[in-house]
């Protein structure tokens, strides 16, 4: 990789002033995504602020009713907290089968949002349980933040400190991995609960979306028999040498069918 | 340029350093502890499985200034005064290694897993093996020599 | 058998550094002064250069040279050889030369366009980016079945229509006749995917030069030492061998891919001397990727013709195989003499004629790759026999067991080159079935529906030619070199015993596996007995390891070069004990005047023989060393039954294996936990061929879109299951331990046995790798498809 000024800042404050005194700076989380990118020379950035000794960043909580996860917290974590397990096992389950053992104990989910990779899982967690994005600046809820192709609302100096999730009724999530990459070639976060009734899918298109259909069908009991029946579309999905379009759409019906029977 | 200091199988261990430079160029190229291997560049293989502060991580993936003050354990710490650790024995005498390229990190690997679930069923090991390439011994040996540590019956 | 002989799984004695990380790779040396070197690779499948622009690259920091095809022409350095040309073709060789640096075109993604060495390793790719290549772009081609496509471009000025050579072997007019007499034809199209070796060690070379004795030492990552020396010092560098020491101490695997002399060895070699330091390179992943040499890669149209009772009367192939851009040292090898003479299997076919159109695409080159050439011939006979069973309603099993040679019929001499040794299958196959629980399958198939899955059984009955090979027989298919194996036997005052093989081990287990055959033939300890390979200044000459002939010809000259030492021995020992030699007996490390408890062990002799104060001085020579150049009569030819057992989900399509059985017969076995462990790995590198591995090249562009871990499928712990294994015993008659070899069989067995078991479970016909998406899809496809 090519060479940058390594900045570790103790507080979102000095990150954000380091990143704005950077010529082409970018933030570092767990650097499970940022560093294989540098490696492989496909960015060179002039400075990386990381993240990781930044206090208060790290931890999860409730509050009001919501489990707040830090941004810097990991996926390890994540799959392992009790408040997580007990509350949304779904998403701990979901996290707990990002990656592998050694990225999960690296990668954080500020950072994985932050990329919005579209084969990613926390996105679809974040839609799928109507989750809100905490930032230096603002709360933005999760249908809002994904917004494209490794694209996100985030403004410029804008970092991301926590996300808080709406505690569901009932919620699973079913992954068909990439053989080889093992992310989703289609994930999909299936709740019930404040946030509404929701079906969010990853690795299937550009980028996470919800499946209205699904959550139409769901509207009248959530069950996986109520989606039979139910669809999306292949137009506009994913194809690839791994997973065709019309392949990805057959998967999410499966794998929402998955997801809604794994519901606790 | 930034100096780093951490502490590498038990001593203290401190250099110069680009901001690039990885742990495992850290461990191999300043510290010779060349039996951590870099066997891919998109954080996959696992060759370079160390643990730092206590858990398994790819370290090349970490640059060597995120390891600061941490306590970094490679394979070449983990056999305590000339005995093999207990993991090590058990790959030996389950011949869970053939060209040896991909121990070092397996081995790591294996001996977290067993920090964090002692006794785990063969397809938790499976899974957790997820993130180590083996092209030699089709994992057969590997998973019967971690079997092996948890049931207590090592090397 | 003792607890360290032949027979013992002896733990290996080389594990303890791989433990602790104390092996010794490539990448672990570091050299004195060395400079660091990185390539800027083609990233066109196929262009012209009209001119490369080095200027900013050279200035940057650090750099101490930029190099391009122009300097390699310059200096005169010969272009990278090929080993191989086979015999029995039916057009010339069309063999175009290989820079070792591209000179004005480019042909596959990857190609080696220049060269640059800065004091470190980022410095050199820093100005590797700086240089400015002007590409003109040419239409590429990828698919072996193209190739020779009038519409497709030239890649070669030497290659008229991309054709290497029109190669056949077998009689053709008797397999036409055959054919014509036919009750029934099976017919399959079918493609070998591409697959990719990928040892996890990357490879990596470092070049020295010696000012004083103006010779060169080449570090490198290779399976084979000395043919490595031979290639770059008589070919590329033209300089007198003992001037080129080549050491290859450990190597993190090979499977095939560390078998050719590639151009980064003689690049950093050549230029060790050009900057007066010693440059390392060491590829990335991404870079193995699309340098490494790749296997397999045909195309094949088939066809087995039965008669009325299912009996095998004839086969037919024909097969496009492609070598990729550029002939590698043995490229043609697989395509031809590794492939066809195995197409005859483990049966009576009375008549066989294969054709190969051997072919240049815009790829990276093709070589051996774990079992080369027996894997795809094996493949298609195996897929021929199950669908000319469900044609003809013969049972799978029973049609085997019609066409079989018999027991009673060996040696056997095929239709397609090849004398089968020795050989018993239906034994293999009785037992394999027993232990696979065939007759329980129906029971577990019921169990699987009502599950909601679908469950199908597959066999494979193979036959593989290996212990690579006798040299006569390597001359007249067209290697450049004899296929012997050399060892020395040399023995310390004390008792130590030190072998040198001309093998060459990267987890094979050489050091152990061969100390045993040491410690039962002399009868001296284990754990006094080193071996030593990998370093062409310490071992007199070897042809290295691949073709699953390490212990079948370098285990077998190590027996020959330890006879001889028992041989003068017994001289010695009949001075000693003053007895006539042909009293003398030698047994369990003893050598024993008949009939009495007169007798000298082994360290005695060694002890005499080295400090001669008591010794037939006039008679013969002090010292008991010995050598052996061991040339094999034959190939071995082991065999064995693997079944697989799989169960689908039908609603994503993916596929679990739950069962494997194999039960192989390799002959004598030294060591049975490496002998398992080497089925073991064998069958998952199948496994990966069959259910996950495949290298994609764009078929527009030619770009690799498998070029790394994210996208090409490697097989994990949790794609694989147990594998139950079981042996028979036929010894090899040919050769002094009646072993047979081992590494290559999974690899062999494994595709066409899970290929057989998906088709067997869906009802169609499928081809590799069967991905969730073609399983899918081809159920989709089912008449039945609403069952």
């Amino acid at each position: 990789m090519q060479n940058f000024t390594y900045h570790r800042p103790g507080s979102v404050e000095e990150a954000v002033q380091a990143l704005s005194a950077a010529s082409d700076g970018t933030l570092m989380g767990g650097g499970m995504t940022l560093l294989p990118t540098l490696k492989q020379r496909l960015a060179s950035p002039s400075d990386v602020v990381d993240l990781g000794g930044v206090a208060g960043l790290s931890g999860i909580s409730e509050d009001g009713g919501k489990v707040v996860v830090g941004a810097m917290t990991t996926h390890a974590e994540v799959a392992s907290n009790a408040i997580v397990t007990a509350k949304i096992p779904a998403l701990a389950a979901l996290a707990g089968a990002i990656g592998d053992p050694a990225v999960r104990n690296r990668g954080t989910i500020g950072g994985s949002i932050a990329n919005n990779d579209p084969a990613a899982d926390y996105p679809a967690a974040l839609v799928g349980l109507g989750a809100t994005v905490r930032t230096n600046k603002r709360e933005i809820a999760a249908d809002d933040f994904f917004t494209g192709l490794f694209e996100t609302a985030l403004a410029e100096g804008e970092v991301i400190t926590a996300v808080a999730f709406p505690v569901p009724e009932r919620a699973g999530y079913a992954k068909f991995p990439n053989p080889a990459s093992r992310y989703a070639i289609v994930g999909v976060m299936a709740s019930t609960g404040p946030a509404g009734t929701r079906v969010a899918v990853t690795g299937a298109g550009a980028c996470v979306f919800r499946a209205s259909a699904m959550e139409s069908a769901l509207g009248g009991g959530f069950s996986a028999d109520a989606l039979s029946g139910a669809s999306v579309s292949a137009d506009d999905l994913n194809s690839d040498i791994h997973a065709s379009a019309e392949y990805r759409a057959h998967l999410v019906g499966v794998m929402a069918r998955r997801a809604v029977a794994a519901a606790g | 340029m930034p100096t780093v200091s951490m502490t590498v199988n038990g001593r203290s261990a401190a250099g110069e350093v680009e901001g690039r430079t990885l742990l495992v160029e850290f461990l191999r190229e300043h510290l010779r502890l060349t039996g951590t291997h870099v066997g891919c560049d998109t954080s996959q293989c696992g060759a370079c499985v160390v643990h730092v502060n206590g858990k398994s991580v790819k370290s090349c993936t970490l640059l060597a200034v995120q390891a600061e003050g941490a306590e970094v354990t490679t394979i070449e710490g983990l056999a305590q005064n000339g005995e093999l650790h207990p993991m090590q024995a058990a790959f030996k005498e389950h011949h869970g290694l053939q060209c040896g390229f991909c121990t070092p990190g397996m081995v790591m690997s294996a001996v977290d897993l067993l920090n964090t679930n002692a006794h785990p069923s063969e397809t938790e090991i499976r899974d957790w093996l997820e993130g180590n390439i083996c092209r030699c011994t089709g994992y057969h040996n590997i998973v019967k020599a971690i079997q092996a540590v948890a049931q207590g019956q090592g090397g | 058998m003792t607890d360290t002989g032949i027979g013992a799984s002896v733990r290996r004695k080389e594990d303890n550094r791989f433990l602790t990380g104390r092996g010794r790779y490539t990448d672990d040396i570091n050299r004195t002064g060395q400079a660091y070197a990185c390539f800027l690779r083609s990233p066109h499948a196929h262009a012209k250069i009209d001119g490369i622009d080095t200027g900013a690259a050279k200035n940057a920091p650090g750099v101490i040279a930029v190099l391009t095809g122009d300097d390699v022409a310059a200096d005169g350095l010969g272009g990278i050889p090929c080993g191989f040309a086979p015999t029995g073709v039916q057009a010339p060789h069309n063999a175009p030369p290989r820079p070792a640096l591209v000179q004005g075109k480019v042909c596959f993604v990857g190609d080696l366009v220049a060269m640059v060495i800065a004091d470190d390793l980022n410095q050199a790719k820093d100005a590797a980016e700086l240089i400015q290549v002007d590409y003109q772009e040419l239409p590429a081609n990828v698919d072996p079945a193209k190739a020779t496509d009038s519409s497709t471009t030239r890649i070669h000025e030497a290659a008229e229509n991309n054709l290497y050579a029109d190669w056949g072997l077998g009689d053709k007019e008797a397999t036409d006749q055959a054919f014509a007499q036919a009750h029934h034809v099976t017919k399959i199209d079918l493609i070998n995917n591409r697959q990719i070796p990928n040892a996890m060690e990357p490879r990596c070379s470092i070049g020295e030069y010696d000012q004083a004795d103006e010779s060169y030492t080449l570090y490198t990552t290779t399976q084979n030492p000395h043919v490595t020396r031979l290639l770059l010092a008589a070919y590329v560098l033209q300089i007198p061998e003992h001037k080129l020491r080549v050491v290859s101490a450990d190597v993190g695997g090979g499977f095939g891919s560390k078998i050719p002399h590639y151009p980064e060895e003689a690049l950093v070699t050549w230029t060790a001397k050009k900057v007066g330091r010693p440059v390392k390179w060491t590829a990335e992943r991404s870079e193995s990727f699309l340098s490494d040499t790749h296997g397999r890669d045909h195309v094949t149209r088939a066809e087995l013709a039965l008669d009325e009772n299912g009996k095998f009367l004839a086969l037919r192939v024909h097969t496009s195989a492609s070598l990729g851009a550029y002939l590698s040292t043995f490229g043609a090898m697989s395509t031809t003499y590794l492939y066809a003479p195995v197409l005859s299997g483990q049966y009576i076919i009375p008549a066989i004629y294969c054709g190969v159109t051997i072919v240049f695409t815009n790829t990276a080159p093709i070589d051996a790759e774990r079992g080369a050439g027996r894997p795809e011939a094996t493949y298609l006979v195996e897929r021929l026999v199950e669908n000319a069973a469900r044609e003809t309603g013969i049972d799978r099993i029973e049609i085997r067991r019609r066409n079989f040679i018999p027991e009673d019929a060996f040696p056997y001499q095929t239709p397609v080159v090849l004398a089968y040794d020795s050989g018993n299958y239906a034994p293999i196959l009785d037992k394999a079935l027993e232990m696979a629980d065939r007759a329980g399958f129906e029971t577990r198939n019921a169990d699987a529906k009502s599950r909601g899955k679908l469950r199908g059984i597959g066999f494979c009955t193979y036959i593989e030619a290996c212990g690579i090979a006798p040299s006569n027989v390597a001359g007249a298919i067209g290697a450049g070199i004899g296929l012997y194996e050399s060892a020395e036997v040399r023995f310390a005052v004390t008792g130590a015993v030190t072998v040198f093989t001309g093998s060459h081990q990267h987890g094979q287990g050489h050091e152990t596996t061969f100390a045993q055959i040491v410690a039962d033939r002399l009868g001296v300890p284990f754990d006094s007995v080193d071996i030593v390979h990998g370093d062409t200044a310490r071992v007199q000459w070897g042809h290295g390891t691949y073709g699953s002939r390490s212990l079948a010809v370098g285990g077998s000259a190590i027996a020959v070069a330890c006879d001889k030492a028992i041989e003068k021995g017994k001289k010695v020992a009949a001075h000693l004990l003053e007895a006539s030699v042909t009293d003398i007996e030698f047994k369990d490390g003893n050598f024993t005047v008949s009939g009495t408890d007169q007798s000298k062990s082994f360290g005695e002799i060694i002890a005499a023989a080295m400090v001669p104060h008591n010794f037939p001085l006039d008679e013969m020579e002090p010292g008991l060393d010995q050598r052996s150049f061991y040339d094999p009569k034959n190939f071995t030819f082991p065999a064995g039954c693997h079944i697989c057992e799989v169960e689908i989900d039908p609603d994503t399509g993916v596929v679990k294996i739950v069962n494997w059985t194999a039960v192989d017969d390799f002959g004598k076995i030294v060591n049975p936990m490496i002998v398992e462990g080497q089925i073991h790995g064998g069958v998952a590198h199948g496994i990966g061929q069959a259910l996950l591995e495949n290298c994609v090249y764009d078929p527009e562009s030619g770009q690799l879109l498998t070029g790394s871990y994210m996208d090409y499928c490697m097989p994990r712990a949790d794609d694989l299951p147990n594998f139950n294994l079981g042996f028979t015993e036929t010894p090899c008659p040919h050769n002094p331990l009646g072993v047979k070899g081992c590494g290559e069989a999974g690899a062999i067995a494994a595709p066409p046995a899970l290929i057989n078991a998906v088709i067997d479970a869906i009802g169609v016909d499928i081809d590799m790798p069967a991905t969730p998406e073609k399983v899918w899809r081809a159920l989709q496809s089912r008449p039945q498809a609403a069952e």
